[in-house]
């Protein structure tokens, strides 16, 4: 489509752009303020006596822990993703494949536990994750393998339902093993709605505040948890200046991960919300 | 061909089946249960039938939860699906930059609740600060605010989808109608939205489930506050569970509703869709 110049149209979105970049500019030009001229004068540009450089970063990093909150975020975030798409492709191809009552009955258990929500099983939840030792950085990781796996087998599933079996079949023919056929012929042909899977989870899983606070707590912060109980609890003693140098942080990561996978970030949003 | 697969059912299916019973088949099971009994941990629990039930309709933090949920709501969903509307169909006139445009647009989507809601604490702050108030005066204000969040966050998602809805609008039944003398409102009423329904109820009902199931934004935005006056639902559920003691059964009967209230959400949606498809084939 020829691109037209409507110069009032490209003004008012020029405008509107403006509007919704705003609220992540304010955090950004306060997180170089001194920690005194945040609150109550945020839109205040810094100054001389207000520029404080990158000294919110340091005293953020250093004295909330939120070094550490972020190594741990990154490490939950990719091993889960990870986990998520290897088993789930895995378990997504075999329920489909194989036509026994149990298989069929397992689908149907995904399929319901993605319209359950978070708060049904939150607290039983914790107690058992703790029961099993679970509530720790890499026990975790089975948790949001089994609360994720809903969402993850049910689109994995409907893509293995459109690839032909005949392939498969050929495949085992020729002496493939099962284990053989899946890894080189049917995940590579998943591997589309594989990188959505991936794309969906890792949000959820970067962003989620709820389910790490109730299971690894105090003792090991994830970003969104470190961020929620820096505030908790202590308005009058909130150093502002970190507080904004931890909220740069947790967003900077994903807008740069946006602005150079923005396409598949899109489409695989919106493949999500279209299935799920 | 008959193939055997179940030899490698403990490969393929077991890791993550065990994983998904740990985690979701018995915290679920148990949650059931423990909706009708009283306890102060899981172990303690003595079975009270339906006392939980009774008790959290009585209890006005919960019904004031209910309505303030109802409210915010269908306020976001009306709003943030007529900005959205409006948004895709200036983007899909083919201006210049769209693709730029479309990028902003759908980038708050992206940031956690948590860190959402601070960002709009500190602005709706800044703001009622001129005029010598904060956000935790009055509950209007954290109303409006968690409505501006939600339009924030969610605008440009549920732009894109109508953005593809409107892209799939054969262009000879626009320029038929033009040709016909149809004025610009005649098409877009008598054509284009017909013509996107699908995408509005897909939009519709991500809104709806969005706005409904919201806790990480609440908590960070008002927590609440004044009073539990701005608690939704889940915030409230959490309050009930972690905040008063000896109201852990409550709690969880509390979660039941809400689960049910989301299940026929969700059933309601199937319904439409499935329909729609079963009527266009």
């Amino acid at each position: 489509m020829k691109e037209k110049t409507n110069p009032v149209g490209f003004i008012f979105m020029i405008l509107l752009s403006a509007v919704f970049l705003f609220p992540i500019a304010i955090v950004f030009m306060n997180s170089f303020k001194t920690k005194f001229s945040i609150m109550g004068s945020p839109f205040r540009l810094p100054n001389k006596e207000t520029f404080a450089g990158f000294d919110n970063y340091i005293t953020g990093i250093t004295a909330a822990g939120i070094g550490g909150a972020f190594v741990r975020s990154v490490f939950i975030t990719v091993l889960s993703v990870f986990a998520l798409v290897l088993l789930c492709s895995m378990t997504a191809w075999y329920i489909m494949r194989d036509t026994s009552r149990l298989s069929r009955i397992i689908y149907k258990l995904f399929l319901f536990s993605m319209i359950v929500p978070f708060q049904m099983v939150m607290y039983t939840m914790t107690y058992v994750a703790s029961g099993l030792h679970l509530n720790n950085p890499v026990g975790i990781i089975a948790v949001y393998l089994g609360f994720g796996s809903g969402l993850s087998v049910f689109m994995l599933g409907g893509f293995v339902k459109s690839i032909p079996e005949e392939l498969e079949e050929a495949a085992e023919i020729d002496g493939c093993t099962p284990l053989r056929t899946f890894f080189s012929i049917v995940f590579p042909i998943l591997k589309p709605t594989a990188v959505t899977v991936a794309i969906l989870n890792a949000m959820w899983i970067w962003n989620d505040y709820l389910l790490p606070y109730l299971i690894l707590g105090n003792r090991y912060k994830t970003l969104p948890v470190a961020i929620q109980i820096s505030m908790q609890g202590a308005y009058g003693s909130v150093n502002w200046g970190g507080f904004m140098a931890m909220l740069v942080l947790a967003i900077l990561p994903i807008i740069i991960f946006y602005l150079f996978s923005q396409k598949y970030i899109i489409e695989g949003v919106i493949a999500g919300a279209v299935k799920g | 061909m008959k193939r055997n697969l179940h030899p490698y059912f403990p490969l393929f299916v077991l890791p993550t089946l065990l994983a998904f019973i740990i985690s979701f088949l018995i915290p679920f099971a148990m949650g059931i249960y423990l909706s009708f009994c009283k306890f102060t941990t899981v172990a303690n629990a003595s079975w009270t039938g339906l006392e939980n039930y009774r008790r959290i309709f009585s209890d006005s933090s919960f019904t004031n939860a209910l309505w303030f949920t109802v409210k915010f709501t269908v306020v976001s969903v009306i709003t943030v699906n007529i900005f959205a509307f409006l948004l895709a169909l200036a983007l899909t006139k083919g201006l210049r930059g769209t693709n730029v445009f479309r990028t902003i647009f759908f980038m708050p989507n992206l940031i956690g609740g948590i860190v959402l809601g601070y960002i709009w604490n500190l602005i709706i702050n800044g703001v009622l600060g001129f005029f010598g108030t904060d956000i935790t005066y009055k509950a209007a204000y954290g109303f409006w605010g968690l409505v501006i969040l939600t339009n924030w966050q969610l605008i440009g998602y549920m732009m894109v989808i109508y953005i593809a809805g409107l892209q799939n609008i054969p262009r000879d039944i626009t320029e038929a109608a033009e040709i016909d003398g149809a004025s610009r409102w005649q098409i877009i009423w008598r054509i284009t939205i017909p013509m996107v329904m699908p995408s509005v109820t897909i939009c519709t009902f991500l809104t709806l489930t969005n706005s409904f199931k919201l806790f990480d934004q609440n908590l960070a935005l008002t927590a609440g506050a004044p009073g539990k006056e701005t608690a939704m639902l889940a915030l409230d559920i959490y309050n009930t569970f972690y905040g008063r003691p000896g109201w852990q059964g409550a709690g969880q009967a509390k979660a039941v509703i809400f689960f049910i209230i989301a299940a026929a959400i969700a059933f309601i949606q199937l319904r439409l869709t499935e329909g729609k498809a079963a009527k266009e084939r």
